[in-house]
């Protein structure tokens, strides 16, 4: 039986890979993507273009101003001079921000009365525009702070002081980046797996195969063999990249993750073979991959925390393979997760990758006669 | 005659596999659902633990202020070892600490009492608006305290910020427009990508050459179907955005149509640029949604901003034309027509789009020699 499985596994191989175009695809946009995305994926926002109207020519909302400028996430593009250049520079989005400082500014912070800076801010995109303004707050507090210490006025009661675990820095590349190589996993895997089956078909080589020895979940092994080692050998690739070229912290096992590389792949492998047994054209087949890959990525905390999620899909992602990978590959990496700690995510991959296998193996018996 | 012979043939046989369809009309409404509902930026009932090493009066008047906040979902721990181990477990996201000193120094006006804050880092957006809030909750207790001893609590400085656009922040308002560039990308380019593949592999389209239909007439008959499907789609989604999704439209019906359109004429002609170089489905598919769908969502402001990537990437994003299709539709749906953000835009996609279609009719002409 094994050495049908073999053979039938190496055909595989050579089927995919015969073709100089799909080896390169399969093989070169992932790494490609994997630097294009570690940098464009961050919410960390640098040289926001913010522009002035500063109504007050004193000293003290001249240091304000300063410390804008010297903030590396802020670029001040330009000086207004009149109320109603306002509305132009962010309805044409020549700025994010527009930063008003009234002209009774000193006088009011001199008297010890509440002097006001205004901040008026594009809303368009409503994430950036509530990063800047956190980034806007923290410059005004720091502000606040020096000014009480150096006019010897009395400094609040209490202070807090933060420490941030596993990412001392808060960079959000090294949450990004173990993201980014779950997904191209993903992508790859399913790829593979799913349009295998359908081209077959398509072509009518399929028939072909079932009129072989060959027992179906022969079939089905020999064809996710391929998956596997592909996912393996690029799983591997972009988590040496990550850790060496991105210097992102390795804290954890290097076994634990291939425990957890090797369950995930088959849940992936499952979900890619049960697509190709439903679908008859390479077309189809393409779209359930589309119309899986899409929710699972957006649905991972990839990029927005599940917890913000209204319930009912937060149910929804229990089933979602990626989810538990996602903790993972993150808590090794950064947390330095051991084995016994991440079980909880272990376990459900196992019961994904079982269930769809053999829900996979039930269509292809079923479907194909 | 001719052509609308070609338009009707093209026409019959995407009705003909239902997967054109649903790729037109089913792939928007499940994204929009998933994003619409799904993704969310804006955090709440982040799970906390609270911990007094010496509880007292005054350590209860700052924990209260965590319960008051929607924010959160404090619980208290009986001590440090036990909220770290929360913390590990990931069943909280930060501690909040208070030294047994704390009301003493509380009292001794020439020290500020300190809290610890210690945050999960992983996730370092989260952690950088969790640290916000929490800051936020104890700025509130402050103020409660002042004001109970008759001191003003005011800070010199306060800044007041106005929200243009959207002033609620809502993700779904940016969200919802962005995901529309997204779905025209896919339906566009992946689609006919397919489908021209599709006939190259079968040698279809060689046998159509060879009848007296010109070129021209030939590829027009190909996209004017694939053309009405896509603005259906695009129909479809500003619908949902709108009616089910609440996002308001202020711009100016018109001139969505006339954008969409030349920014579907950049997909469709990318589509075609693909199934040319590929010439075979399963490159095509995989070609498609790595060149595609990926950079429609990273590289495009999507979700993440474009002025905060380095520069060589910046530069990369001028040939995605989902980027400028985004900004014209964050434009229309929040602020309107503003002239001097759509017209430059939209120039940028008409340039693309003659590049695409202008190269696959050349490059279709030459592998015929």
């Amino acid at each position: 039986m094994w050495q049908r499985i073999f053979a039938l596994a190496i055909k595989e191989f050579q089927a995919l890979l015969r073709d100089p175009k799909a080896r390169f695809v399969i093989i070169g946009p992932p790494l490609i993507q994997l630097l294009i995305f570690s940098f464009a994926a961050t919410f960390d926002l640098n040289h926001v273009p913010i522009a002035i109207y500063n109504q007050d020519g004193g000293q003290a909302a001249q240091s304000l101003v300063s410390r804008f400028s010297g903030s590396q996430h802020f670029e001040i593009v330009d000086n207004l001079t009149r109320e109603s250049d306002i509305k132009r520079v962010i309805d044409h989005r020549d700025a994010l921000m527009v930063l008003t400082i009234g002209p009774r500014f000193e006088q009011d912070l001199l008297s010890g009365k509440p002097a006001t800076a205004q901040l008026i801010i594009d809303g368009r995109n409503s994430n950036t525009a509530a990063i800047a303004l956190s980034y806007a707050s923290g410059i005004v507090s720091d502000f606040n702070t020096d000014w009480q210490q150096t006019h010897h006025l009395r400094a609040p009661p209490s202070v807090i002081i933060t420490r941030a675990w596993f990412n001392p820095n808060l960079e959000s590349r090294w949450f990004i980046v173990p993201g980014v190589v779950a997904i191209l996993m993903l992508v790859v895997v399913m790829v593979v797996t799913a349009l295998s089956v359908a081209r077959e078909r398509e072509q009518g080589t399929f028939d072909q195969l079932l009129v072989t020895p060959l027992h179906p979940t022969e079939i089905l092994i020999g064809k996710a063999i391929p998956g596997f080692v592909i996912g393996m050998i690029e799983g591997s690739v972009t988590i040496a990249l990550a850790a060496q070229a991105f210097g992102v912290p390795f804290e954890g096992q290097l076994a634990t993750l291939y425990v957890g590389m090797g369950v995930f792949l088959l849940s992936a492998i499952g979900v890619g073979l049960m697509i190709s047994a439903l679908a008859t054209t390479l077309q189809q087949a393409v779209l359930g991959v589309f119309l899986f890959l899409v929710p699972a990525i957006i649905l991972s905390g990839f990029a927005t925390p599940i917890a913000n999620m209204p319930g009912f899909v937060q149910d929804l992602t229990l089933i979602n393979p990626m989810r538990y990978f996602m903790v993972i590959v993150r808590g090794i990496f950064l947390e330095g997760s051991s084995f016994n700690s991440l079980i909880n995510q272990f376990w459900p991959l196992a019961v994904i990758g079982l269930t769809t296998l053999a829900f996979a193996g039930w269509l292809f018996r079923h479907r194909m006669n | 005659m001719r052509l609308w012979g070609l338009v009707r043939k093209e026409s019959l046989q995407i009705l003909r596999d239902p997967s054109s369809i649903a790729i037109a009309f089913l792939m928007p409404v499940v994204l929009l659902l998933i994003f619409g509902y799904g993704v969310s930026l804006n955090a709440k009932h982040i799970p906390l633990a609270l911990v007094a090493d010496a509880p007292d009066t005054q350590t209860a008047a700052l924990f209260a202020s965590f319960d008051h906040s929607v924010y959160f979902s404090p619980k208290i721990a009986p001590n440090l070892p036990t909220a770290e181990h929360w913390l590990l477990n990931r069943q909280v996201d930060a501690i909040v600490h208070v030294p047994s000193d704390f009301s003493a120094q509380l009292q001794n006006t020439a020290n500020q009492a300190p809290v610890q804050l210690i945050v999960n880092g992983v996730n370092a957006n989260q952690a950088r608006l969790t640290q916000a809030y929490i800051q936020a909750a104890w700025q509130d207790w402050l103020s409660a305290r002042a004001e109970a001893a008759g001191q003003s609590a005011d800070q010199p400085v306060t800044l007041a910020n106005r929200i243009w656009f959207n002033p609620e922040l809502r993700s779904r308002n940016y969200l919802v427009p962005g995901l529309i560039a997204v779905i025209m990308t896919l339906i566009g380019a992946l689609l006919t990508a397919l489908v021209m593949a599709r006939e190259w592999e079968r040698g279809t389209l060689e046998a159509l050459m060879v009848t007296p239909v010109h070129l021209n007439e030939l590829l027009l008959g190909k996209l004017i179907p694939y053309f009405v499907l896509g603005m259906g789609g695009m129909a479809l989604s500003v619908a949902m955005a709108v009616w089910l999704f609440a996002v308001p439209f202020l711009g100016s019906f018109w001139i969505l149509i006339l954008t969409s359109a030349i920014f579907l004429l950049t997909s469709l002609g990318m589509g075609l640029f693909i199934s040319i170089i590929a010439r075979n489905q399963f490159v095509a598919s995989l070609i498609a949604i790595i060149t595609t769908f990926l950079p429609a969502f990273m590289l495009s402001g999507f979700i993440f901003d474009i002025g905060s990537m380095p520069g060589w990437l910046q530069n990369l994003t001028y040939i995605v034309s989902a980027r400028y299709f985004i900004v014209i539709l964050h434009t229309l749906f929040l602020a309107g027509d503003v002239s001097s953000v759509i017209w430059p835009n939209t120039l940028a996609m008409l340039a693309i789009a003659a590049f695409f279609l202008g190269t696959s009719r050349r490059k279709i002409r030459k592998s015929l020699e």
